[in-house]
């Protein structure tokens, strides 16, 4: 194994200051709480939590759903680019009663909306993409 | 890629144990689970195959504490360690900021050894990353099998193999009894910590 000695050209870790974090939350909150979905978690595609907004209710496991979430979406990339696609745009999980919709925000991040009979995805699928601009705004500034 | 959260005074980073097959990356998870299962806010997340073999990965949040008024959450993942699961491998290792690898201490898995820590060199130089630069402990599992007369190899070898360039901390360790499995965690955690304490 030959060592290399230069160091890892990545920032290891980053750390958003709280001014970008209140604002970024309230985003979640105003645009898609709001709109009537339950839980909304912003991730990075290591897994890790950055934002998140639920309407009081929610009873999720979130830890373990960004952690599958950042996976999932990653194994989608690699299935993607397997057929020559850069990415799949939608990637939407229906259930009876609840279902999941992803939608990635930049290199870095992700939102996962888990939503109900409250909202139709179209009207969802808007809300987030408003959201979306507006937070890769503030993550740019970061 | 640690997540420092200023706003909650909180921390999250991820730990990967790493390693040949059936070398015992699940059966540490397995452990800690049940010794700290009041630190673990959820249950262990498993995806395997329908013969118990990882198939992308085990999940773990473990709750460490307040670390320099933070309070710090370590997420630890185990990757599949079939061969043919190298993409998978790839994908948990995204984000990555402290490794465990698990060396098989059985005699006739001393090859799968030198392969797997040699892939993670490469699955690691992918998201830009230097195997002598990232927060790592080694550990030669399953010395239990000693007791029953199983041929294994000797630490000496082991360190040999494994060690010589990296000089990294390494422990024997028996997954399945619990012996040093603790350790090990608290030594790549500390690694982990110290890696971005200087952010703090």
């Amino acid at each position: 194994m030959a060592p290399h000695h230069e160091k890892s050209m990545n920032l290891t870790e980053y750390a958003p200051g709280q001014d970008q974090l209140d604002k970024i939350e309230q985003i979640l909150l105003t645009d898609l709480i709001a709109s009537g979905v339950h839980c909304v978690l912003l991730i990075d595609f290591a897994g890790n939590i950055i934002a998140q907004g639920d309407d009081g209710r929610s009873q999720i496991d979130v830890y373990s759903l960004a952690a599958l979430s950042a996976a999932n979406f990653g194994a989608v990339e690699a299935m993607a680019k397997i057929v020559g696609q850069e990415e799949f745009a939608l990637l939407f999980h229906k259930g009876e009663t609840g279902s999941l919709y992803f939608s990635k925000v930049n290199n870095e991040l992700l939102i996962i909306s888990v939503f109900g009979k409250e909202i139709i995805l179209g009207l969802l699928r808007m809300k987030v993409a408003d959201a979306i601009l507006k937070i890769q705004q503030i993550w740019k500034s970061t | 890629m640690a997540f420092i959260n200023m706003k909650n005074k909180e921390i999250q980073a991820k730990i990967v144990y790493y390693g040949p097959g059936r070398g015992g990356k699940t059966s540490n998870l397995e452990y800690i689970y049940k010794q700290f299962r009041d630190r673990i806010p959820s249950d262990m997340v498993s995806i395997k195959t329908h013969g118990d073999r990882t198939l992308f990965f085990d999940f773990l949040p473990f709750d460490v504490g307040k670390i320099m008024g933070y309070s710090t959450r370590v997420q630890l993942y185990t990757v599949p360690g079939q061969v043919k699961y190298d993409a998978t491998r790839r994908l948990v290792l995204k984000g990555v900021d402290g490794i465990v690898f698990v060396a098989d201490s059985l005699a006739v898995q001393r090859e799968k050894n030198l392969i797997s820590l040699k892939n993670l060199q490469i699955n690691l130089a992918a998201h830009k990353k230097d195997i002598f630069h990232v927060p790592l402990v080694l550990q030669y599992n399953k010395r239990d099998l000693d007791e029953p007369g199983i041929p294994i190899l000797s630490l000496e070898t082991l360190e040999n193999d494994l060690n010589r360039q990296l000089k990294v901390p390494s422990f024997p360790a028996s997954a399945l009894n619990g012996d040093n499995v603790v350790l090990t965690l608290k030594r790549v955690i500390a690694l982990t910590i110290a890696s971005f304490q200087k952010r703090l």
